[in-house]
């Protein structure tokens, strides 16, 4: 039962909860660096890394947080794993650090964490509400590399930096500016919409 | 260049060719859950406005002052978000007290604003781009403005929207992001005029 309940839990945001499709959450901070498939897997991995980690302490520290102040509490705790992303980023990877510039510390106001933190954590035991935050994570990480790869190889004919497509290629300009990242979320959550189900929108 | 132009040129480019919401994707969750209506969306527009105006500068002086000095730079982050929530406090004490159908109608998202990206987004760029004071000022400013342009724009497309036929399932955000994209693709219209830095 526990573990069929584990299981679930890790399964449904891949799915038919999935935060992106779903929930629209969280798409703020990251589809910006959507147009490099390398960017994305960093921020992606971030992300992931931040949501589970803050579901996991603020579900440990559930029953000591005024609900006064829980906001607040929550962001501090988000803030400190997201600063630990960034000092790891800055010191092993300091390219990647360059070109992501403010993303990264815009995981800590990414809807997904504090959207996961409020609506389970606060509620559920530690290792459920980190198996939760991973699953969040993960089901909003694969949507997004599949962003970034169609806006990758639209835009610049390549993949992780590779140059897939032959030279008859013409780039698409737009896939890799902003406009390219709005056509393609909607286009995304237009087919998964379609062919998954219908799922009632939260917007 | 003087200072002043190019203060000038930030906040001009932080309306049209840098819009926060359209090039950075930044305040996309409040954008899409609130632009249902004109007149709430004016309304969280012109509290996103006021906080970022407020906001921006006010990090800039906690950045040089308090961060540097003490060789904190790295604690940025939560800083600023404190110095954000405080404010975001303000404004909802200040709306509850004044504007009680304003408060109303913003409801829950009062406290979104505090995780509005848009918001901490524009106190990162301005230390990124090593900005002055001044150009914070300006920046923060013209980021309000142009997000509130952006929202405004799209609760009125959106009003239209009522009575297209649409597929199903493109309603609600699918077709919302797809509107985004073509005023992204207009808002780029404005980017010979100035550069951006």
């Amino acid at each position: 039962m526990a573990k069929s309940g584990l299981l679930k839990t890790f399964t449904e945001p891949l799915g038919k909860n999935n935060p992106v499709f779903v929930q629209i959450l969280g798409i703020c901070s990251t589809l910006a660096v959507t147009n490099k498939l390398q960017n994305t897997m960093v921020m992606v991995l971030g992300v992931t890394f931040a949501t589970a980690l803050s579901s996991w302490t603020v579900s440990l520290l559930r029953k000591r947080i005024p609900s006064r102040i829980r906001m607040m509490v929550e962001t501090m705790i988000i803030a400190a794993y997201v600063i630990l992303v960034d000092i790891i980023l800055k010191a092993y990877y300091p390219e990647m650090w360059k070109q992501l510039g403010p993303y990264v510390g815009l995981i800590i106001t990414n809807c997904i964490v504090m959207g996961r933190v409020e609506a389970f954590a606060l509620t559920n035991k530690p290792l459920p509400s980190l198996v939760d935050g991973l699953a969040s994570g993960l089901g909003y990480a694969y949507v997004l590399l599949i962003i970034a790869a169609v806006r990758e190889l639209m835009g610049s004919g390549s993949l992780w930096g590779y140059r897939i497509l032959g030279p008859w290629w013409t780039n698409w300009a737009i896939m890799v500016m902003p406009p390219g990242g709005f056509f393609i979320l909607a286009i995304a959550i237009w087919v998964i919409r379609e062919t998954v189900g219908k799922e009632v929108s939260h917007a | 260049m003087p200072s002043q132009v190019t203060a000038f040129a930030v906040f001009f480019a932080s309306i049209f060719t840098g819009n926060i919401l359209l090039t950075n994707y930044l305040g996309m969750c409040s954008f899409l859950a609130v632009s249902k209506e004109m007149k709430t969306s004016l309304g969280l527009g012109a509290a996103v406005t006021f906080v970022l105006t407020v906001t921006t500068p006010l990090n800039w002086l906690v950045y040089q002052y308090l961060l540097i000095p003490f060789n904190l730079e790295y604690l940025r982050f939560i800083v600023f978000i404190i110095v954000i929530a405080a404010f975001v406090q303000l404004t909802e004490m200040t709306l509850e007290r004044y504007s009680e159908p304003l408060y109303q109608s913003l409801g829950i998202f009062l406290p979104l604003i505090t995780v509005n990206c848009a918001i901490l987004g524009a106190s990162l760029f301005m230390v990124i781009r090593e900005y002055t004071f001044m150009t914070s000022l300006l920046f923060g400013l013209g980021s309000g403005i142009g997000w509130l342009l952006a929202i405004v724009a799209m609760s009125g497309i959106r009003a239209k929207l009522r009575t297209a036929k649409i597929p199903p399932a493109l309603e609600g955000p699918g077709i919302s992001l797809i509107i985004a994209g073509f005023m992204a693709m207009a808002f780029m219209g404005f980017s010979g005029m100035i550069a951006v830095s």
